[in-house]
């Protein structure tokens, strides 16, 4: 029988993979060992079953008939008898309200769901930057245009919200030479300082790599690039809209500040991002 | 003590009929089974994992043994599970079997879908069954995308970022869903109980329920079969539930598991502890996600950026790939039972089961379909293609969205041939026996006899 000798080894494997599996657990536990000797336990028992199953209990193929599906129909037209039992298809007015009040109920039950989260409201319009906030690193410490070098990337905040993600930007300082400035922000670029939100105009991924040869961001979510020289335009990729920029100045102290909130609404587009809030 | 249950319950004569019932035998048949196996290995391990996991964002400062994220910041989700990682003692291998338990879960799901629909299984009267399949499958990528979250690494945070970008660009309604579903403005701090509670409650249930439907229906309306000598529309040939199958399924139940087991400790997945803790200044550049949604990531990156304003009213360039497409592909593939009667006028019941070979049309379709799906995979990967053949990203991109639809049709068209050929000559595809006779002319040449 070499069947049952077949049996008896998956069985037998299996039953000294389980104790090996105890032995290793209490012994600190190794998670390699654990893998596979759970999968000898689980697998040899399993082989040996699958043996029993086709070696010991063949069974010759059976024919079950298949009723048909359908109903006869008298039994359809007694079922639908039995529902109109008790004259409910007549009480016209009483079966409307029923239905009435049970929509009415839904609809009760489920305003709740409304907890679940704030109205958007400003939400999606408004970040953190308000007119005169400091610009900060992510450590909270203010920025002099003189402290970055040209070519450097910084990502900052508004005083005291560092981590705020809404309002999480790029400070980038370029040669003021190079630089193309859009129409009305001439003076939003203190000495080549450039800020940018950070949020991709896609999908909203941090734009967080910087490629210096040709000064362009990069989205590592899917590759959108946008142009710092050219007011943040997309220039490849999904992304279709300009990041947008931060009007900056630099405040009595000399430290650079936001003149004002971003433009418009940062991140990815919704429905209604035109409108007024 | 069987005497004592049968009085009550009549268990016997149920068991007389039920242990008859007669399940026809075929390799693919076993997919499906695979699935349901996949999901009790999951709740095994599941059940595990959640008595150590902690579904709280609240920050914590990392102080366990895995030094560099020693000192770190991080919420107390990723932080039990990095004590779930080193800690606790099996916690690694449990947490690994688990994920790549979800990955052969939906795998074998789809697997199971390409059988049914290749072989027409989904064909009058198994629509509602069908349609069932379609939700197992919905849940189980809802199951598989909110476990994939949870460990709030900073992996997982890209993920439900796109997530809330796409479901935000719904118009009229986005803003509001997507505050409603993550509790505000992304990233949210309540986040991660949400999807805790989804993962380990809502879907379970709905998939246990749903996977009752689904057996049910089967048992119901009986298992399809192959055609072949004694085998008719009005009849199943095949062994017996008992012993045959159940000892059949249970050892295929041991050996899934046991592999499953195997995998989970020899082959890494999902090492947390390199992505680092959620950080929402951060994204990283080869974000992995599971393979179920790489997909969803190509059309993403594939689709051109395209964004308008009629009335005010922002249609965003992530809506398309974001909602449209997955909304269009998994209605086409819900609908197809009506859409092919609509096509054929084939109204008839059927019990045995098509060869893909047999109907072109239908396969045809199946293939563009799978072709479909896959170049939106590859375009996953677009940076790794452009850095590994050293192309320019641009080019692969263009060369992707051409492909995006030229493969399919090609495929299609290649697999309809064949599929004619196949038909003509009545072979098997694998078992086909090749060549041909050739005999010797008067003139010293050869003929095909
Ligand atoms: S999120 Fe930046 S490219 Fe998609």
């Amino acid at each position: 029988m070499r069947g049952v000798r077949r049996i008896a080894v998956s069985l037998g494997v299996s039953m000294l993979a389980s104790v090996g599996l105890v032995i290793v657990y209490i012994s600190g536990g190794q998670n390699q060992l654990e893998g596979l000797l759970l999968g000898l336990a689980l697998g040899g028992m399993g082989f040996g079953i699958t043996l029993w199953a086709t070696e010991l209990l063949v069974e010759p193929e059976k024919v079950e008939e298949r009723a048909p599906l359908e109903s006869s129909e008298s039994d359809r037209k007694d079922a639908v008898e039995m529902s109109e039992e008790g004259q409910f298809t007549r009480r016209t007015l009483l079966t409307r309200m029923l239905g009435g009040a049970g929509a009415t109920l839904a609809a009760a039950l489920a305003i709740p769901a409304l907890s679940l989260g704030p109205r958007p409201g400003q939400d999606l319009f408004k970040t953190k930057w308000t007119p005169g906030a400091r610009v900060v690193d992510e450590n909270g410490r203010f920025i002099r245009p003189g402290d970055i070098s040209v070519e450097e990337i910084v990502t900052v905040f508004p005083e005291n919200y560092v981590g705020s993600s809404d309002s999480q930007a790029v400070l980038v300082k370029v040669d003021s030479d190079l630089l193309q400035v859009a129409e009305g922000r001439e003076d939003w670029v203190p000495q080549g300082c450039l800020a940018y939100s950070k949020i991709c105009t896609h999908a909203g991924c941090p734009v967080g790599l910087y490629r210096s040869e040709d000064h362009q961001l990069l989205c590592p979510c899917h590759q959108s690039t946008f142009d710092v020289l050219q007011a943040g335009q997309a220039v490849f990729g999904p992304a279709i809209r300009a990041l947008p920029q931060l009007p900056l100045e630099v405040d009595a102290d000399g430290y650079l500040v936001a003149q004002s909130d971003f433009p418009e609404p940062v991140g990815p587009s919704f429905w209604n991002r035109t409108r007024e809030a | 003590m069987l005497k004592w249950i049968d009085s009550r319950l009549g268990a016997a004569s149920l068991a007389r009929k039920g242990l008859r019932k007669v399940f026809p035998d075929h390799w693919s048949f076993l997919l499906g089974e695979v699935a349901l196996f996949c999901f009790v290995v999951l709740l095994a391990t599941g059940v595990f994992l959640t008595l150590f996991y902690r579904p709280d964002s609240v920050p914590v400062e990392y102080q366990g043994p895995y030094g560099p994220l020693r000192g770190q910041e991080m919420s107390a989700a990723y932080e039990s599970v990095m004590r779930l990682s080193f800690e606790v003692r099996a916690g690694l291998v449990m947490r690994q079997i688990h994920h790549w338990a979800a990955l052969v879960f939906v795998a074998s799901i789809v697997l199971h879908m390409g059988r049914v629909f290749f072989t027409g299984a989904f064909r009058r009267p198994r629509e509602i069954n069908w349609l069932v399949g379609i939700g197992l499958l919905l849940f189980a990528i809802g199951m598989g995308f909110t476990g994939y979250s949870l460990p709030d690494d900073l992996l997982s945070g890209t993920g439900l970022r796109i997530a809330y970008s796409a479901m935000l660009s719904i118009p009229f309604v986005g803003p509001y869903l997507s505050f409603l579903t993550f509790g505000g403005e992304f990233p949210t701090e309540g986040i991660i109980s949400r999807l805790f509670v989804m993962h380990v409650m809502l879907l379970p249930g709905l998939l246990i329920g749903l996977i009752t439907v689904h057996l049910a229906l089967i048992v119901r309306q009986k298992h399809t079969q192959f055609r072949g000598a004694g085998r008719t529309e009005r009849n199943v040939v095949g062994k017996p539930l008992w012993p045959s199958q159940t000892f059949r399924s249970l050892g295929l139940m041991l050996i899934v598991s046991g592999l499953l087991a195997m995998m989970g400790g020899l082959i890494q997945i999902n090492p947390v502890w390199n992505f680092g803790p959620f950080d929402a200044t951060i994204a990283t550049a080869p974000s992995q996600p599971d393979w179920y949604v790489g997909w969803l990531e190509g059309g993403m990156r594939l689709f051109p950026p395209i964004e308008f304003t009629i009335f005010s009213t922002t249609f965003a360039t992530v809506l398309w790939p974001g909602v449209v497409l997955p909304g269009i592909a998994f209605g086409t593939i819900a609908l197809w039972p009506f859409i092919e009667k609509k096509v054929t006028g084939d109204e008839a019941e059927h019990h045995l089961l098509d060869r893909a070979r047999e109907v072109p049309m239908r396969t045809a379709a199946g293939v563009a379909g799978i072709a479909f799906f896959a170049m939106l995979t590859i375009a996953g990967g677009n940076d790794v293609l452009a850095v590994t053949f050293k192309l320019p990203i641009e080019a692969v991109t263009w060369a992707l969205r051409i492909g995006l639809f030229a493969v399919p049709l090609i495929a299609a068209f290649i697999a309809y041939k064949m599929c004619v050929e196949l038909r003509s000559s009545q072979g098997h595809p694998f078992r086909r026996q090749r060549g041909v006779r050739l005999v010797r002319n008067a003139e010293g040449g050869f003929e095909e006899s």
